[in-house]
């Protein structure tokens, strides 16, 4: 299981449950809007070591056939998994 | 074989949240979550960690999940295992992310009596060494010398004057079956204790040190390598204490340098030489006690 967007938010108060308890991992909004910069992997220099995906404090790296890929909706840019890329195979570029 | 990066559970647990870019406390959460699995119930009182993962509609967390009062975290997780337990549920973790303020203030009466009941419960404090979701104010384990805004830093008083409490020796001291640090700069140290902990009867505790950029005063990229540099320069340890025994995990060689640690993040900015002096004397005598009284590897 992994959290994820849903296509309804609830709106009104009728659409609200009344239960103090709600489904889990349901998500409404983005984190992609906190981001002024942004990780890109270099496929070629990637090796799959799979440290940027455990350092990730979003854990939006996932494993993409033998290496990585990034979930950019939810990324925030804080450039930890570069820092943890020992082969330089990712870049923080500068969001337009 | 223990959990790494290659074997550790895909799913995420702790996705979409709101902590701040590069938040060390919400990696030890979500680590943690990938170790337990999907049948974890996790207990999270007021701070940081509660507030970024449930704001209504938005719920970031894929297990079951519940905010406890301030300072009730273990409390709640005792009833947790309790009404799980008495329904014949047995293939379940019950655990508890606390910050340091719940932890060693409000929250240690309950944690106390949960490990007195030795109540089979996990219980991991994530340390990001002040109350970060209420605008960084002082904690008892907030470390000597550290800005926060009710311990400022001026002419005579330059920050937080009392030490940093040693909440891994006073939990170990009621006798606890298992209990450990670790730090979100290691990463496999960390989820080879959850692993550990997770078959565990009875009451575990792992304290772990989650560093806070925005209380930190540092950048957001830093939040690992300070975590690991803390353990490097031996102002933080990674240890054990099982069957009534102290174990230290990691010896760093040579201690990296104590003040390039401490002036790369603000809060630590304005300490004088003297105050340096007094951090590292402090470090060599707890290294001392280590060394006397913990099994070295
Ligand atoms: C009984 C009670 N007192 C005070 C508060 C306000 N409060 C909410 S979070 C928080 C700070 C929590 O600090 P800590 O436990 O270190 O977690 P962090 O926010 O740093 O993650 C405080 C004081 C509260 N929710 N309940
Ligand atoms: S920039 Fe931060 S949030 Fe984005 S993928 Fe890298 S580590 Fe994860
Ligand atoms: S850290 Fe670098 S080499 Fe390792 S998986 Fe990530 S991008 Fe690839
Ligand atoms: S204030 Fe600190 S602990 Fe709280 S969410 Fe932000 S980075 Fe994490
Ligand atoms: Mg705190």
């Amino acid at each position: 299981m992994k959290p994820y967007l849903r296509e309804k938010a609830p709106k009104t108060l009728s659409e609200i449950l009344e239960a103090p308890a709600y489904e889990s991992g349901y998500l409404v909004t983005k984190n992609a809007g906190w981001r002024n910069i942004r990780p890109v992997i270099n496929a070629d220099k990637c090796v799959g070591c799979l440290q940027c995906y455990l350092y990730c404090p979003d854990g939006v790296i996932y494993k993409d056939g033998g290496k990585v890929a990034i979930d950019y909706d939810f990324c925030k840019g804080c450039g930890i998994c570069k820092k943890m890329c020992k082969t330089g195979a990712i870049e923080m570029e500068a969001e337009k | 074989m223990s959990v790494n990066a290659k074997t550790l559970n895909e799913d995420e647990f702790f996705y979409g949240h709101k902590a701040c870019a590069g938040c060390g406390g919400s990696l030890a959460v979500r680590i943690a979550l990938k170790v337990l699995g999907e049948r974890s119930v996790a207990v999270l009182p007021a701070g940081c960690m509660s507030a970024v993962g449930f704001n209504f509609p938005q719920l970031c967390f894929g297990n079951n999940a519940i905010i406890s009062t301030f300072a009730g975290t273990a409390s709640m997780l005792t009833g947790v295992e309790a009404g799980l337990r008495a329904q014949g549920i047995t293939d379940f973790h019950a655990v508890g992310f606390a910050g340091d303020g719940g932890t060693a203030d409000i929250g240690l009466q309950a944690l106390s009596g949960a490990i007195d009941r030795n109540d089979d419960i996990l219980y991991i404090c994530y340390d990001n060494e002040a109350y970060m979701n209420t605008g960084i104010q002082k904690s008892s384990l907030t470390p000597f010398g550290a800005k926060t805004t009710t311990t400022p830093a001026g002419k005579n008083i330059r920050g937080n004057l009392r030490p940093k409490k040693n909440m891994f020796e006073i939990v170990a001291a009621h006798g606890i079956p298992y209990a450990a640090t670790a730090s979100v700069g290691y990463l496999n140290d960390f989820m080879q204790k959850v692993e550990k902990a997770a078959k565990i009867k009875g009451t575990k505790y792992i304290h772990i040190i989650a560093p806070c950029p925005t209380g930190w005063g540092i950048a957001t990229d830093e939040t690992v390598e300070i975590a690991k540099e803390v353990v490097d320069c031996g102002l933080w340890y990674l240890a054990e204490f099982e069957n009534g025994e102290y174990k230290l995990n990691y010896q760093p060689k040579e201690f990296t340098d104590i003040e390039s640690y401490l002036k790369k993040q603000s809060r630590f900015r304005h300490l004088t030489d003297e105050d340096i002096e007094t951090i590292k004397r402090s470090r060599d005598a707890k290294w001392d006690a280590i060394h006397n009284n913990f099994k070295i590897n």
